[in-house]
C-alpha cells in the first residue's frame, strides 16, 4: 500500500492492530464478517457506518470489552504488537492496561474527580504514594486539558461537572495507566458543539503518545480528526484508507452515497 | 394579533366540549379513589393507635400507697443476727401487714384481714426487704414509705374495674374500695410512672411484670438473625448477580429463593425446632435459635432486596472499571456494592424490621415460654416483643391487658425507630449518577 501525504505521516508508522478474518456473533446472528483491518500507531483511525452496522462490536473487540456478553463469540485473530490477543492465555486486565477505552455517555465514577483518575493507577500498582499519584492526576488532567478547570476542586464529586468536562475526565481516566491505544466509542455524542471541538483537539494532541481508534456518527468529525477511516456496513468493511481518500475520492459508490449524506 | 376567539378555550358548541368533559370526570374520579382510600387506611390506622395508646398508657403508671413501716426487730433480727445471710431468710410479708393492721385496726376477721392484705403488691415486702438489706441500720425504726398497690388496686385507680357493678362479680370487694378511698382521702394515695415496666422481666403478678427482658430477647434474637442474615444473604446476593453464571442449576435457585420468601413464617419455624433444637442440639428457648430461625425467615427478602439493588447500579459504571482493567471482583467491590449499599441497607433493615414483630417462629422454637428472669446472653432462655404481647395478651388476669397494648407501644417504638434508620441511612448514602 502506498502512503500518500497525511495529516500525519504515516510512511513510518508501524502496525498496532491488525484483525485477521474476524467473525463476531451474538448468539445465532452474526454482526461481523470477515473483517480485516490494520491499525497504525500513533493515527486517529475512525470507524464510520450507518447504526448497527458493527463498528462499535469491532471496537469492543479490540480490547475485549465483549466478553463481558455471555452469548458473544468471536472468530479469527486480532494482532496486537504480533500477539494475538484472543490467545487462551491472555490476561484481560494486562490487555486493558494496554488498551484504553472512553464509552459513548460520560461514565465516571460517582467519586472526587481526584479517586477518578487514580483509580486506574491504584488497581494496577503503577503509582505506590501520594506524590506519585498528586503527579500522575495532574498530568494526566493537564492531558485531557481539564487540569485549569477542576485543579481547585479535584476533592469535589465528579458527578458535579458539565458533560464535557466529564468525558474529558473519562478520557484523563483513561490515559492515567499510559495506555498505548485508546478507544473511544462516539465519545462527542452526548456533547455540545463547543465540546465536542474541544474534545477533538484534544484527540488531535493525544495522537502523539496514543494510538487512538474512534467511532463516530459524525462525516465532519472522520473527516477533521481521523488520518484513516474505515467504513463498515452490514457488519463488513466497505472501504478504507486514508480519510483524504475515502472523503474526496472514495472508491466504491457505496461510500460515497453514505458520506455524502445519500443514505445511512 | 386577531380579535378571534382563544381557540385553547372549550365553549359548549364545539364538538369536542363533551369528549373533553368526559375526560375530565373521568380523572377527578380517579383521583377522588385514590384520596378516599388513603382517607380509609388513615382511618384504620388512627383507630388502631388510638386504641392501642388509651388502653396501654395506663401500663406506664402505677399506684402507690404510703405505708407508716415499722422495720420490727423481732421479726427482721430475732437473734440480733443482721447478716446478709440471716436477713435473706426473714418473711418480710409480716412487716407490711402489721403496718396495714395498725392503719385499719378494726378489721379483725381472718377474711376481712385477707382482704385488707389484697391491697399491697407482694413487691412491696420486696421493696422493704431491699430496704433492710441495703441499710441493715433501719431495723427498729419507723418511716413513712410508697409501697406499690396490688394490681386490683391499681385496676380500680385507673378506671378498669368499674365500682358499679354488683360486688359478687367484682374483683374488688365494698370493703376495699372504702379502705382505698380512707387511703386516697388522707393523701396517702398516688400514681406514679412506673418505671419497673421497663427494668423489670416478665412476672405472673401483672402490677411487676415488666418489659425490659423481652426487649432485651428481642435485641440478642435481632442481633443473632443480623449477624447470620446480612453476611449470607448479601453475599449469595453478590454472588448470584455478579458473578453467577446463567444456566439452568442457578435458574432454578433463582426461583428457589423467591418461592422460600412466600413461605408462611410457621414453617421456619418447624424447621427451627427439627434443624437448631433437635439435630443442633442447641439450648431451648434462646435467643440465639430464635435469631437463627428468623435469619432463615429474612434471608430470601435479604436476597432479592440486595439483588435488585445491584441490577440498578448502571452498567456504564461497571463499563467503566472494567475498562481500565479492573477484575470482575475489583469492579464489584470497588463501584457496584458501594452504590448499591444504600438499597442494601434499607432491604436489610426492613427485613429485620419484619423480624422483630414475627412471631410464629419464635413460638415453635419455645420462646413462648414464661422467662422471668431477664437473659444475660443469647443462649439464655428468654421471649421476645411479639412473644411477650401474645402472652400477656393470653393471660387472665385484667391487669395484663394494657400490659398487652403498652408491649405493642414498645414494639411499635421498636419499628419506628428501625424504619427510620433505614431511611436515614437511604438518605445518607444515596448518591448520584
Amino acid at each position: 500500500m502506498v502512503m500518500a501525504k497525511n495529516k500525519s505521516d504515516n510512511k513510518d508508522n508501524k502496525i498496532r492492530f491488525e484483525t485477521r478474518d474476524l467473525n463476531v456473533f451474538y448468539g445465532d446472528k452474526q454482526a461481523l464478517f470477515d473483517v480485516n483491518l490494520q491499525i497504525l500507531e500513533n493515527n486517529v483511525t475512525s470507524l464510520i457506518g450507518p447504526s448497527g452496522c458493527g463498528k462499535s462490536t469491532f471496537l469492543k473487540c479490540l480490547n475485549r470489552m465483549n466478553d463481558m456478553v455471555s452469548i458473544c463469540r468471536i472468530d479469527g485473530q486480532i494482532i496486537l504488537d504480533g500477539h494475538n490477543i484472543y490467545d487462551k492465555n491472555v490476561d484481560v486486565v494486562l490487555l486493558r492496561e494496554k488498551v484504553g477505552m472512553v464509552f459513548q455517555k460520560p461514565n465516571p465514577f460517582p467519586k472526587s474527580i481526584y479517586e477518578n483518575v487514580a483509580y486506574g493507577p491504584k488497581i494496577h500498582g503503577i503509582a505506590s504514594n501520594k506524590d506519585d499519584f498528586d503527579e500522575i492526576v495532574e498530568n494526566s488532567l493537564k492531558k485531557a486539558g481539564l487540569w485549569k478547570e477542576v485543579k481547585d476542586r479535584l476533592n469535589d464529586s465528579a458527578i458535579g461537572l458539565s458533560g464535557g468536562q466529564q468525558q474529558r475526565l473519562c478520557i484523563a481516566r483513561t490515559i492515567a495507566i499510559n495506555p498505548e491505544v485508546v478507544l473511544m466509542d462516539e465519545p462527542c455524542s452526548a456533547l455540545d458543539p463547543i465540546a465536542t471541538a474541544i474534545i477533538e483537539d484534544l484527540i488531535d494532541e493525544l495522537k502523539e503518545n496514543f494510538t487512538i481508534v474512534i467511532v463516530t456518527h459524525s462525516m465532519q468529525q472522520a473527516a477533521r480528526i481521523s488520518d484513516r477511516t474505515a467504513f463498515f456496513h452490514m457488519g463488513k468493511i466497505v472501504e478504507t484508507g486514508k480519510t483524504g481518500d475515502i472523503f474526496t475520492n472514495p472508491k466504491l459508490k457505496q461510500t460515497q452515497d453514505y458520506i455524502t449524506g445519500r443514505f445511512g | 394579533m386577531t380579535n378571534s376567539e382563544n381557540p385553547y378555550i372549550v365553549r359548549k358548541d364545539n364538538p369536542a366540549h363533551k369528549r373533553l368533559l368526559k375526560r375530565k370526570a373521568k380523572e377527578v374520579r380517579f383521583q377522588s379513589y385514590g384520596i378516599i382510600s388513603i382517607a380509609i387506611a388513615s382511618l384504620f390506622l388512627l383507630t388502631l393507635l388510638t386504641t392501642i395508646v388509651t388502653e396501654g398508657t395506663g401500663a406506664f403508671f402505677k399506684t402507690e400507697i404510703k405505708l407508716s413501716i415499722l422495720f420490727d426487730e423481732e421479726i427482721i433480727a430475732p437473734n440480733g443476727d443482721t447478716s446478709i445471710e440471716a436477713l435473706a431468710k426473714i418473711n418480710y410479708v409480716k412487716i407490711v401487714r402489721n403496718s396495714l393492721k395498725e392503719l385499719f385496726p378494726d378489721v379483725k376477721k381472718r377474711k376481712e384481714l385477707r382482704r385488707l392484705y389484697g391491697l399491697m403488691s407482694n413487691a412491696s415486702e420486696l421493696k422493704v426487704r431491699a430496704m433492710v438489706e441495703a441499710d441493715p441500720s433501719i431495723i427498729g425504726t419507723r418511716s413513712e414509705i410508697w409501697l406499690p398497690a396490688s394490681s386490683d388496686i391499681d385496676m380500680l385507680m385507673k378506671g378498669n374495674i368499674s365500682r358499679d357493678i354488683e360486688e359478687k362479680l367484682r374483683r374488688v370487694k365494698d370493703n376495699q374500695i372504702a379502705w382505698v378511698d380512707k387511703i386516697a382521702l388522707e393523701g396517702n394515695l398516688r400514681c406514679k410512672f412506673n418505671t419497673e415496666f421497663f427494668t423489670n422481666g416478665d412476672s405472673r403478678e401483672p402490677e411487676q411484670a415488666g418489659i425490659l427482658g423481652a426487649m432485651i430477647g428481642s435485641f440478642f434474637v435481632i442481633l443473632v438473625c443480623i449477624g447470620v442474615a446480612m453476611p449470607l444473604g448479601v453475599g449469595t446476593a453478590i454472588y448470584l448477580q455478579e458473578f453467577a453464571p446463567k444456566n439452568k442449576f442457578t435458574d432454578i435457585i433463582e426461583v428457589n429463593i423467591n418461592n422460600l420468601a412466600a413461605v408462611p413464617s410457621i414453617v421456619y419455624g418447624l424447621l427451627g425446632l427439627a434443624v437448631f433444637l433437635n439435630f443442633f442440639g442447641m439450648p431451648r428457648s434462646s435467643a440465639m435459635v430464635g435469631g437463627f430461625a428468623l435469619s432463615l425467615l429474612v434471608l430470601p427478602t435479604i436476597v432479592i432486596t440486595t439483588r435488585n439493588a445491584l441490577a440498578a447500579v448502571p452498567p456504564s459504571i461497571r463499563d467503566a472499571a472494567i475498562g481500565l482493567g479492573a477484575s470482575p471482583m475489583q469492579t464489584v467491590m470497588h463501584h457496584v456494592v458501594p452504590l448499591a449499599m444504600p438499597g442494601i441497607m434499607t432491604g436489610v433493615i426492613l427485613s429485620i424490621a419484619r423480624a422483630i414483630g414475627e412471631t410464629a417462629p419464635l413460638l415453635m422454637i419455645g420462646m413462648v415460654a414464661f422467662v422471668a428472669d431477664v437473659p444475660s446472653s443469647i443462649s439464655d432462655p428468654s421471649t421476645a416483643l411479639p412473644v411477650q404481647i401474645y402472652l400477656w395478651f393470653d393471660s387472665p388476669e385484667i391487669g395484663f391487658k394494657e400490659k398487652t397494648s403498652a408491649a405493642i407501644m414498645v414494639l411499635l417504638a421498636f419499628l419506628i425507630v428501625a424504619n427510620a434508620v433505614a431511611v436515614y441511612l437511604r438518605n445518607k448514602f444515596e448518591r448520584k449518577w
